[in-house]
């Protein structure tokens, strides 16, 4: 089965991308973070520009802080951005 | 309810709220608060804050709940302030109740070390000449951040 996640995109991330979020099709059940942005980056100019131009690029799944080897599902909310800066 | 934990644009009561950590129990003892606000220099207008909605407040409830049992509290309040503010506006209350000074004072430096950099808020800055730029990340905030997980727990 292949399903949507949902990406959310945050502050200079979200600026530089033009965009709040996406969704995007798995291409397989489930796969690491890394892999589906391996797979985004390779189909999307812009976004291979603003990821290979952002440092330390914060991954959350399912409002959780996860790292690029935590796995994605059909259904997730899968948000990106950059290091917090709160306080 | 003892923890209590707002995100909102609106400005917060101090008064207010050390009111009700203080009249949170008997056994209240002494309240720690810190307030950030945003500082001026080099220009400087106003700061933007942007935030996760759900995930920020999902992790302000845990720190809280983390600072209360690590530090024995009898109450604690979180408030952060997000949308655009102007230099020497609040941008952040934290403040904590406990039987003794001890508790109530740590547990403030934990709350503010750990939502710097472990909530999901990030600043924008805005400036005289039109300039904006979004606010790195500091390493001694990650440093001050991290030391938090190498400490035993209070005992007090």
């Amino acid at each position: 089965m292949t399903g949507t996640v949902n990406i959310l995109y945050f502050a200079a991330l979200r600026e530089q991308l033009g965009r709040e979020g996406q969704q995007v099709i798995l291409s397989s059940n489930t796969m690491p973070v890394a892999t589906l942005v391996q797979e985004l980056r390779q189909h999307d100019a812009k976004l291979d520009e603003v990821f290979a131009a952002t440092p330390r690029i914060r991954v959350a799944i399912n409002q959780k802080l996860g790292g690029f080897d935590t796995c994605v599902q059909p259904g997730d909310e899968l948000a990106f951005f950059p290091p917090m800066t709160g306080g | 309810m003892s923890v209590r934990v707002l995100v909102q644009q609106a400005a917060f009561d101090t008064g207010a709220e050390t009111a009700r950590l203080s009249s949170l129990s008997e056994q209240v003892g002494g309240m720690g608060l810190f307030i950030g606000q945003v500082r001026g220099g080099d220009g400087l207008l106003s700061l933007t804050l942007e935030h996760y909605p759900g995930m920020t407040e999902t992790i302000l409830h845990q720190l809280a709940q983390e600072a209360m049992q690590r530090f024995n509290l009898l109450g604690c309040t979180l408030i952060h302030r997000v949308g655009r503010l102007e230099v020497g506006a609040p941008i952040v209350l934290v403040g904590t109740a406990a039987a003794h000074r001890g508790a109530a004072l740590s547990a403030t430096s934990f709350l503010i070390d750990r939502l710097k950099t472990g909530a999901p808020f990030w600043k924008k800055e805005e400036f005289a000449n039109g300039h904006t730029a979004w606010v790195d990340a500091r390493e001694e905030d990650e440093h001050a951040a991290a030391a938090w997980m190498h400490t035993a727990p209070s005992s007090s």
